[in-house]
């Protein structure tokens, strides 16, 4: 398989901070890499550099079999780019902002405004294609800004945190038409803070902190070595908490953990279903009532502090952070 | 990349810049009223009392109203620039095959179309308030294309700020700070030999005084009478010539700052 990014050593600071501090990636050709990091990790300076916007301070980097330094342009006519914060221009309509892409990549005016309307289908924004974007939704502009990086059938995408901000089903439809693209063969790079979506969405992860590469692997290797699904359950009453407890630790694949005033019991659980589902007839058989019960799936949250020992440490966007943190749970 | 390649996708630029224009028109009559309002204040609370020789205050104040209103319509470019800078369009610009100064050369174009607007409905109020051009038709045209290329030029240097500045609102503010100045310490308003003494020199070697002196000598706003009492330094005895070596001034030192500015521009 020829790998279609590489790139070695990466290097990028801003005065005191180092946002890359040798950073390494390589994608083969049809895949999608997804890099998993927290806020500030550096995962928008990595896309920048790949995408010919930032030059580094040190290492090289190729897309497409390209020197992104040697030869931008040629890069350029090549990627397709979606930014972390979707860059369509408001005032103009859907069309009009595609149509402009498209004849700026020389496209022809025929051929340029044949694709514009192509995409705004294939989007769903058809009917909303000659409206000013001013009056789009979140999720509509974000999934024009994607159209736009697709305007000249690019070899490689990057999307930087393509759902960040959006609803639950807005995300869950992006994802779907991301899928779509990788079945036609385009090979990704898309940038999230998100465990779930890198675990639905890429081949293969690399987890990035600081400006380094934590980990890398699928998502069911990632999710090994931080110990898997969790069985979250709450029961009814403080004096069931002691009997569920040592039932759970029949079962469980590690500690359990109680919160007494919630009456809120976690352990990790290999089995998955299967331990979720014995759990809870052990638990019925001894008489607990269980007030709520589920599978946890680890979220970035647990990835970074079982590789790191230290929770995504930021602090800029909050919101954002509490996000990831839910995101993961099903 | 080729100059008609820049031109090419310049014009795309442009397109998409004048698109606003008519989806934001509130824009648009904010940049009119503005020098309605200059033409009317000036000449109806200054008017009496600011004495030209040889002519109507009206007649002398219409010419450096004009060099002001273009001279602020330039802000236009570095505001744009910098929205779109801060809404990551530039990132989006930046990441197609594109020619580098499309950009900045569809946006500086696409301004003069506001400044044309704004001068068309100057003059319409300047004819109202009794002002008249009493030259040839091509002295006139010569002026008011002076105006306009003056403006083009200064439109590159508000490109580079509005690429260094953060977001669009400190363009407006900053452009208040250094445009107030430059189009009051010079002829625009009063004539310089009225100003004391160094601010008369500033006056004398602004470029905005020349250009103002230059659109009225253009327009025939400049009876003898009044002309004698221009002070007698090169600039304003070559109106034209000081001003187009501003413009040229300018844009050699500005459109590759601008550009190579943009080449590395990063957004917010
Ligand atoms: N233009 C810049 N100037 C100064 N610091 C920057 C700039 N861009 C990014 N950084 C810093 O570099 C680090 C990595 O940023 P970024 O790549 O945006 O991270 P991420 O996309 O993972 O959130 C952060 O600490 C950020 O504050
Ligand atoms: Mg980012």
């Amino acid at each position: 398989m020829t790998d279609i990014i590489r790139a070695r050593g990466l290097v990028k600071r801003y005065g005191d901070v180092t946002a890359l501090d040798g950073l390494d990636l390589t994608v083969p050709k049809g895949t999608v890499l997804g890099l998993l990091g927290p806020n500030g990790a550096g995962k928008t300076t990595a896309v920048r550099i790949l995408t010919t916007l930032l030059v580094p301070d040190a290492g090289t980097a190729e897309v497409a079999g390209i020197d992104v330094g040697a030869d931008p342009v040629g890069v350029r006519e090549r990627i397709g780019l979606s930014g972390q914060y979707a860059a369509v221009d408001e005032h103009l309509t859907g069309f009009e902002n595609l149509d402009m892409i498209g004849r700026l990549y020389r496209l022809g005016r025929d051929v340029s405004r044949g694709r514009a309307r192509e995409l705004l289908e294939r989007f769903d924004l058809a009917e909303a294609a000659d409206r000013p974007v001013k009056t789009y939704s979140g999720g509509m502009r974000r999934r024009l800004d994607l159209a736009g990086a697709l305007v000249a059938k690019p070899e490689v995408l990057f999307l930087d945190e393509p759902t960040t901000g959006l609803d639950p089903r807005s995300r869950t439809e992006l994802w779907e038409v991301i899928r779509e693209l990788v079945q036609a063969g385009t090979t990704v790079l898309l940038t999230t803070q998100y465990l779930e979506e890198a675990d639905r969405l890429a081949d293969e992860i690399v987890v990035i902190d600081r400006g380094r590469a934590i980990a890398q692997g699928t998502a069911d290797e990632l999710k090994v070595e931080v110990g898997g699904e969790r069985i979250e359950l709450v029961v009814e009453r403080d004096d069931e908490v002691p009997v569920a407890r040592e039932v759970l630790s029949e079962l469980a694949a590690g500690d359990v953990q109680v919160d007494d005033h919630t009456r809120t019991l976690t352990a990790p659980a290999s089995g998955g279903a299967k331990t979720l589902i014995e759990t809870l007839r052990r638990l019925d058989a001894r008489g607990v009532s269980v007030l709520d019960v589920g599978l946890r799936r680890p979220t970035l949250d647990d990835v970074f502090l079982s590789l790191t020992g230290h929770v995504a440490e930021d602090g800029t966007e909050p919101a954002v952070a509490a996000a990831a943190a839910t995101g993961g749970a099903p | 990349m080729s100059a008609a390649h820049a031109l090419q996708d310049g014009a795309i630029v442009a397109k998409r810049n004048l698109i606003k224009i008519k989806r934001v028109p509130e824009v648009l009559v904010f940049v009119l009223i503005s020098p309605i309002m200059f033409v009317l204040l000036f000449a109806y609370v200054f008017g009496d009392s600011i004495e030209i020789p040889g002519m109507d205050y009206r007649e002398f104040l219409i010419a450096g109203i004009f060099a002001q209103t273009v001279i602020f319509g330039s802000t236009f470019t570095g505001a744009g620039l910098a929205e779109d800078m801060q809404k990551g369009i530039i990132d989006r610009f930046r990441s197609l095959p594109m020619s580098r100064s499309a950009v900045l050369i569809g946006r500086t174009a696409s301004d003069i179309v506001y400044n044309l607007l704004s001068i068309v409905i100057m003059a319409l109020t300047g004819l109202l308030v009794g002002w008249r051009i009493r030259s040839s038709f091509l002295d006139a045209l010569g002026g008011f294309l002076l105006l306009l290329l003056f403006a083009y030029a200064f439109s590159w240097i508000m490109a580079l700020m509005g690429l260094i500045v953060p977001s669009p609102e400190v363009i407006n503010n900053a452009s208040f700070i250094v445009i107030f100045p430059m189009t009051f310490i010079a002829n625009t308003f009063v004539p310089a030999e009225n100003l004391p003494g160094p601010l008369r020199t500033f006056a004398e070697w602004n470029p905005v005084s020349a250009v103002t002196q230059a659109a009225r000598e253009l327009f025939g706003n400049m009876p003898p009478e009044a002309a004698a009492a221009v002070p007698d330094v090169w600039s304003l005895d070559h109106p034209v010539a000081y001003t187009l070596i501003w413009v040229v001034g300018i844009l050699v030192v500005f459109v590759p700052l601008s550009v190579s500015r943009y080449k590395k521009a990063a957004s917010k």
